[in-house]
């Protein structure tokens, strides 16, 4: 036979070993890396991807002066134009399906995809919210038990539903507490937030009309019990309507002295107001109302596993306790001594002698989709299996903690075990080398960074939240990766200082688009 | 457990790895008698997929739900046709489970839907700049009332007795402990918008006049007018848009004067959901752009010169300014406002134009087939897809009789103004280009045999 | 040209011995733009606006932070720096110079009491 072509069979793939630059190439994109225009790049306003009729009837007569004189200058393009541009923008986003997503306090576990499916049953997505009652009693039992649930988890006697998010649940709740100091014929215009607190709470009190005293954190960062004692004791605490802690807080540390804290601002005849953004590290194995909590905000999108959908929507149920239940914002759910749920709105008040309400947080009942997503989660968990998520969010931090602690400065490590997040600094690195490079460092690596400079009681400081849903290998392999980045910050890789080197777009300059804001498109 | 990953052999060596003899260890620092060793009494234990998906179908199945029915209900929630595209999208894991794009090297996709969602919200009301999306509506009008405060360092903002009451609600309730006044005048059941009130209201310390356009009754208020007479007095116009689809027929806000735009975007791309997620709207003047709530995504370059998007102006919001923040906001609706803009994109300008002419002539079938039932009449001279018509009794009453027929008959204005009897015979109506000549066929039927 | 020094960074230049309704110059110190990092922003008080000692006269965007800026005096204002609106970036690289915020009256003398001249200020800051 004759000898085999090898020239002419295949081409040499590789040569001898020299880097070649990568080759231009005359679109743009490379392979899978595809870049994408905007919309209105694509095509000219004039077009529509949607089949419409003709317009059948003149305007009436009364319109005939506010009629638009052009349609607004937007493109229309074909439904095979649309998913492609979604889908090759989609690309250029990291998500919690794609590998580990471990912001602090963020709490970005799996988002199950049956709570997807029930979601969008016609008889919760397709249906008005000023439909009469009785054609949908069973989204009002749905909402009741998203309720009994919430109140059940937390050992409280209320809850208002209607919050958009955390932060407007914040609001609600201290909404609930001004209303009530007033309702005692009060003037409580102080509202003491922890140094450590979510940057919200501060915002939310100012919001509220309050006025905001800091309390600092002790050296084991958490909230400084003395200090707060003295700010209430002998009478000095007759101007505070309340506390705002987070617990577990923003270090990762349960607040142990929260009894404490309670009964020293309900000695002072204040309320407590916990932020229960962290909920996920104690959920079915400690009930809020048994430390004394008045107020709690829960986020469905955190605990409950509602998508978050590159930045909402949330949902910020509020639990009240008995002094605080009646005042709860209107529309809200209760059930009658038959344990039918009746969904209360203004014209019902005449009938709730009991009922205080504030006034109403939004139009209509609230986040019903979220409501829906987070109902399936819990019954899909139970009691039992909801006490697992707080274990297991619990241990996968520690995990975290113990297994990077001799290569990154954790500031409270000595202190004892973390709850559902591990925090650490950029004390122990290299010279020059930020927090920031480890975060663009992760990134190389493939995972998308923790939370950086939060909390502020620190320096430098990088929160790890790895969630129950991350599995002990993905642990390992994101352990592995920091190990890596914390031994070449300490060998000065200028390579960090220029990451991320492997994205859609390298660093960008925010200071430009601060200067220079461009919002919208121009062309 | 299926959403857990851990075995329970991990567990074990996870424990052993951090020196924990137990689980419970780890929660040292709570007080022993909070930390409960069993699961909470009263919850059921978990449950199969299958289970929980029969659970929630059994509930669901007993609602009436809209597409299902003659449906005739808006009053700031609307039904539109979304095309299927919209939400094939919309659950692509990396826009579904992906988080605020704080990380912008790896949120282009993100950022970018949000920069367009902006351009198409500015667009379509008119205005220079539009930010990022709001909770809703409602929200967003509260803000905008207070972002007018911020700007003309007033108090009195004069309300139009057609904004929508949950709307007037959710401002008053927090007026009450801003400090800030709000004048609003009383709703009517009149042929023509209450823009000659409110212009006789407004003096030199009303920071802003709100107005929703179309109004709460479907009228369509003069907002020339009253933008001529708040700018008189150094007084800016808030305009409240509770149906973009109408901003396919009627002139944009922005075009008429309007200071600040905003509202609620559900009508396009977002589904009924009972009242939420819902997506609030908000645009303004450049010039205002430092007083703006909400997150704000701009363009700029990356390392290596490339266009490139990222949220600016965060020194405005309170995870920098705590107390000092132009708002407690520190979500938007991100998903939502992608549906919107999937939608939109879909649409086009030319699109939005013809469906709002679709609903109009949806809206003036409707309102013909309606207006020869003896005894109802129609208010409005002018409306685009939602109109009301006054019923010889209380439309409560009618409404839940016809809902018992399984025809879902409008919104009664006693349902939303409980207080005010003058009120009570209203009735709103909206048709959408999802309404058949069956669907009003039946609610005229429904309506003469409930009459 | 005297120049003083607040505690909170701020600067107060005026010609020779203060004297009431003299008009002097305000800014930030190099310090205080070095730790805002990359200004974006300037938000200056009204021409015409009354000043106090010590309260919020305008605000400083860098793009990490927000900052107060408080009157070192009381006083009126004459004028603003103009051309901060399209380039913040001054106060970034000539705080003392092109880079100054605003003008005002000095009401009273004796507000210039226990701010800090150069050489306290330089004191100060290493001890922060």
């Amino acid at each position: 036979m004759n000898a085999p072509n090898t020239a002419g069979w295949r081409p040499e793939m590789t040569s001898n070993g020299a880097a070649t630059p990568l080759p231009a190439t005359a679109s743009g994109d490379r392979g899978l890396a595809l870049e994408e225009p905007l919309i209105f790049e694509l095509a000219a306003p004039g077009g529509t991807g949607v089949d419409l009729p003709e317009a059948s009837a003149a305007p009436v007569a009364g319109l005939s002066r506010h009629l638009r004189k052009t349609p607004p200058a937007l493109p229309g393009l074909s439904e095979p134009e649309v998913v492609r541009h979604y889908t090759r923008l989609s690309r250029q986003n990291y998500a919690i399906d794609l590998g580990p997503f471990p912001l602090g306090s963020c709490t970005m576990k799996h988002n199950p995809r049956l709570n997807e499916r029930v979601a969008r049953l016609p008889g919760f997505a397709d249906i008005h919210p000023m439909q009469p009652r009785a054609t949908v009693p069973g989204a009002i039992e749905a909402i009741a038990q998203l309720a009994d649930w919430l109140m059940v988890l937390t050992g409280m006697a209320g809850v208002a539903l209607s919050p958009k998010a955390g932060a407007h649940g914040e609001l609600c709740g201290l909404l609930a507490i001004r209303a009530a100091v007033e309702a005692r014929g009060e003037d409580r215009p102080v509202v003491l937030v922890p140094t450590s607190a979510h940057g919200t709470n501060p915002a939310t009190a100012a919001f509220a009309g309050f006025r905001v005293e800091a309390i600092p954190a002790t050296d084991d960062g958490r909230v400084d019990l003395a200090a707060l004692t003295a700010r209430l004791a002998d009478g000095a605490g007759g101007d505070v309507a309340g506390v705002m802690i987070t617990n577990p807080n923003t270090c990762g540390l349960f607040e142990r002295d929260m009894p404490a804290i309670s009964a020293a601002v309900h000695a002072a005849g204040g309320y407590v107001y916990c932020d229960g953004a962290n909920f996920n590290a104690i959920v079915g194995r400690v009930r809020p109302g048994d430390l004394g909590v008045d107020a709690m905000h829960i986020n469905l999108h955190k605990t409950f596993s509602t998508p978050h959908g590159g930045g909402g929507p949330g949902s910020g149920p509020v639990v009240l306790s008995d002094r605080l239940a009646a005042y709860a914002p209107l529309p809200f759910v209760r059930r009658d001594d038959d344990g039918v749920a009746h969904l209360v709105e203004e014209e019902d008040l005449s009938s709730l002698p009991g009922a205080a309400p504030f006034g109403r947080m939004a139009a209509f009942h609230g986040q019903m989709g979220m409501f829906v997503r987070a109902l399936a989660y819990m019954l899909s968990h139970g009691g039992d299996g909801l006490a697992q998520v707080a274990n297991d969010a619990v241990l996968n931090a520690n995990y975290v903690l113990r297994s990077l602690q001799d290569v990154l400065h954790a500031p409270f490590a000595d202190a004892g075990p973390c709850m559902h997040e591990a925090l650490f600094t950029d004390d122990e690195l290299g010279e020059g080398v930020t927090t920031l490079d480890i975060a663009k460092g992760l990134i190389d690596e493939g995972f998308h960074p923790m939370t950086v400079y939060f909390p502020l009681v620190v320096h430098g400081a990088m929160l790890i939240e790895p969630t129950e849903t991350e599995s002990r290998a993905g642990l390992d392999r994101f352990i592995s990766s920091m190990r890596s980045l914390a031994a070449r910050a300490k060998a000065g890789d200028p390579s960090l200082k220029t990451a991320p080197h492997y994205t859609p777009r390298r660093r960008v300059d925010e200071t430009l688009a601060a200067r220079k804001p461009r919002l919208v498109w121009q062309g | 457990m299926r959403y857990l990953p851990l075995s329970p052999a991990d567990r074990a060596g996870m424990l052993a790895r951090v020196g924990a003899g137990h689980i419970d260890e780890l929660f040292a620092d709570v007080p022993a008698d909070a930390l409960l060793a069993e699961p909470i009494p009263g919850l059921p234990a978990h449950a199969s997929e299958m289970a929980v998906e029969r659970h929630m179908t059994r509930l669901a199945a007993q609602n009436l739900s809209a597409g299902t029915a003659p449906f005739f209900l808006g009053a700031g929630a609307y039904r539109h046709h979304i095309p299927a595209s919209v939400d094939h999208l919309i659950q692509r894991g990396e826009f579904l489970t992906a988080y605020t794009p704080y990380q912008p090297e790896i949120a282009q996709g993100t950022l970018q839907v949000l920069f367009e969602f902006q351009t198409q919200v500015a667009r379509l009301f008119g205005t220079d700049i539009a930010n990022a999306s709001m909770y809703d509506g409602s929200t967003a009008c509260w803000e905008a009332i207070a972002m007018a405060a911020r700007i003309t360092r007033r108090g009195r903002t004069v309300i139009s007795g057609g904004l929508h009451p949950h709307y007037v609600a959710t401002a008053q309730g927090m007026a009450r402990f801003t400090g800030d006044v709000l004048d609003v005048l009383p709703t009517r059941l009149v042929e023509t918008p209450d823009c000659a009130d409110l212009i006789a209201i407004i003096d030199n310390k009303t920071s802003a006049v709100v107005v929703q356009y179309p109004d709460v009754l479907g009228r369509v208020p003069d907002l020339a007018a009253l933008a001529d007479a708040a700018h008189a007095v150094g007084a800016l116009l808030i305009v409240v848009v509770t149906e973009p689809v109408a901003l396919g027929l009627i002139e944009a806000p922005g075009h008429l004067g309007a200071d600040i735009v905003v509202g609620e975007g559900q009508a396009l791309g977002v589904g009924l959901n009972f009242g939420g997620p819902y997506l609030g709207l908000f645009g303004c003047r450049e010039k205002f752009v430092r007083q703006m709530p909400g997150r704000l995504c701009g363009e700029t370059v990356d390392a290596d010169g490339r266009r490139a998007f990222v949220l600016t102006l965060s020194t405005r919001e309170q995870h920098i300014r705590r107390e000092k923040a132009t708002s407690n906001i520190c979500t938007n609706a991100g998903l939502c406002a992608l549906s919107f803009s999937i939608h939109m994109s879909l649409l086009g300008g030319e699109g939005l134009a013809r469906l709002a002419a679709e609903n109009h002539a949806r809206a003036q079938a409707t309102a013909a087939a309606l207006a020869v039932i003896p005894g109802v009449s129609v208010l409005n001279q002018a409306y685009v897809n939602e109109f009301t018509v006054i019923l010889p009794g209380d439309a409560r009453a009618a409404v839940r009789a016809m809902g018992a027929r399984g025809v879902l008959g409008g919104v009664p204005l006693g349902r939303l103004y409980p207080d005010n009897s003058g009120l009570a015979n209203g009735l709103l109506i909206a048709a959408s280009e999802c309404t058949t000549d069956d669907d009003i066929a039946a609610l005229v039927d429904a309506l003469q045999e409930v009459l | 040209m005297t120049v003083l020094y607040t505690a909170d960074h701020e600067w107060i230049a005026f010609d020779g011995e203060a004297t009431a309704g003299q008009i002097a110059t305000v800014g930030i110190t190099a310090y205080a733009q070095h730790a805002l990092g990359d200004i974006t922003y300037v938000d200056l008080p009204a021409v015409g606006g009354a000043l106090t000692k010590a309260e919020t006269a305008g605000a400083i965007d860098s793009v990490k932070a927000a900052s107060d800026i408080y009157a070192p005096v009381s006083g009126e204002v004459s004028e603003v720096n103009e051309a901060l609106a399209d380039a913040p970036e001054l106060v970034n690289s000539d705080p003392q110079g092109t880079g100054w915020l605003w003008r005002q009256t000095i009401a009273d003398p004796a507000d210039l009491a226990g701010l800090m001249d150069e050489t306290a200020y330089q004191a100060h800051i290493e001890g922060l």
